[in-house]
């Protein structure tokens, strides 16, 4: 795997104290996570056999997209599990979380099911991870997503990035502090 | 494994009035944990914690904070709680070593049989139970670890930087020994 990675600070400010994203992370197989400023790309997946989530239906609050490798796997039952404790948080911020992963759409609900996850698991199963090749986070080789996060403003753009080593559960902290730096640039 | 360059620090630094700690606070390392009492890998972590204890002796000094994953585990809130009740009477640790000794049997009715066992003021405890009297204490535990970029349990800071090599007994004795010196 020829892949060089500079792993980014997650999250910092600017000198006039606005969000600083990942826009620095290199990966030479693609062009990497969507930059910071960019309109996040429409998608809709399902999250159910018979229905589908529009990213646009979530227009005029922020929306956290989690893109997971893989259902079942150890370290995205913990990640996932964690958001789902703080699911009160990010309402807080009027925010709507939506997970992400190429496995299928039963699988997803068996994996909700056994892990008490109740926010929507999308399946970008078909075609297979068009959604994450469309945010620069497609793994090639592995033929899943990256571990990936990003923060979306209420007009759909990308506010804050960040793409974590595989096997490292990214945590909460850089999601609260993106949604409280939308927070303050709302009130000013 | 520890691959990113962003070490997160502990954000709610360690404070003996809050906090609940063993050995002495002027010691040179502080090993503090996020734990959640119904976690597997928290059970684990314990007796290489007690391991780790016993041989760094004075050196160290252990923090212990709630970090209840009630999405996988529905016992641990009140664990936790229970944990702190034992706390308000002066048995936090006993309640503590007790519950991960026992982490299989975490329901109500286990939590009142603890405290019975450990001549706690069993009225007070369930009352404290009953009424979530410590959730409020818990949730500012978690919430602190979720600042501090706990990212699953246990997580471990070593001087208030998160540890990310592992918690087998080599690794941290290593990393403590390290930080030690």
């Amino acid at each position: 795997m020829s892949s060089t990675r500079a792993v980014p600070a997650p999250f910092s400010r600017d000198e006039a104290g606005g969000l600083v994203g990942s826009t620095n992370t290199t990966v030479e197989r693609g062009a990497g996570p969507l930059a910071v400023g960019t309109k996040a790309p429409d998608f809709e997946l399902p999250s159910t056999p018979d229905q589908k989530v529009p990213l646009a239906a979530f227009r005029g609050r922020p929306t956290i997209l989690v893109f997971y490798p893989e259902d079942w796997s150890p370290v995205c039952s913990d990640q996932l599990a964690l958001y789902q404790e703080l699911l009160p948080e990010f309402q807080r911020h009027d925010a709507e979380l939506l997970a992400i992963s190429v496995d299928g759409i039963w699988c997803h609900l068996a994996f909700a099911r056994d892990r008490n996850l109740h926010f929507p698991l999308l399946s970008d199963f078909e075609p297979k991870g068009e959604v994450a090749r469309r945010y620069g986070v497609y793994r090639e080789g592995e033929g899943t997503s990256e571990r990936a996060l990003f923060v979306l403003d209420g007009e759909g753009v990308v506010r804050w990035s960040y793409v974590s080593p595989v096997g490292i559960n990214p945590g909460a902290d850089g999601i609260l502090r993106a949604l409280e730096g939308l927070d303050a640039r709302d009130d000013s | 494994m520890s691959s990113t360059q962003w070490t997160p620090e502990l954000t709610l630094p360690v404070s003996v009035d809050r906090d609940h700690i063993q050995g002495r606070a002027d010691a040179p390392v502080t090993l503090l944990e996020y734990g959640d009492y119904e976690c597997p890998y928290c059970g684990a972590a314990y007796p290489i914690v007690k391991e780790v204890q016993s041989r760094m002796g004075d050196r160290l000094l252990f923090v212990f904070r709630n970090f209840p994953i009630t999405t996988s585990h529905p016992h641990a809130e009140h664990a936790a709680e229970a944990a702190e009740a034992a706390g308000s009477q002066g048995k936090f640790w006993d309640m503590h070593d007790l519950l991960y000794e026992n982490q299989k049997r975490l329901d109500d009715a286990d939590l009142h049989a603890y405290a019975e066992q450990l001549r706690l003021d069993v009225r007070s405890f369930d009352g404290d139970l009953a009424g979530h009297v410590h959730a409020e204490r818990v949730r500012e535990d978690f919430m602190s670890g979720v600042r501090s970029g706990v990212n699953g349990t246990p997580t471990f800071y070593i001087n208030g930087s998160r540890h990310d090599g592992g918690y087998q007994l080599e690794s941290l004795l290593t990393a403590l020994q390290h930080t030690a010196t």
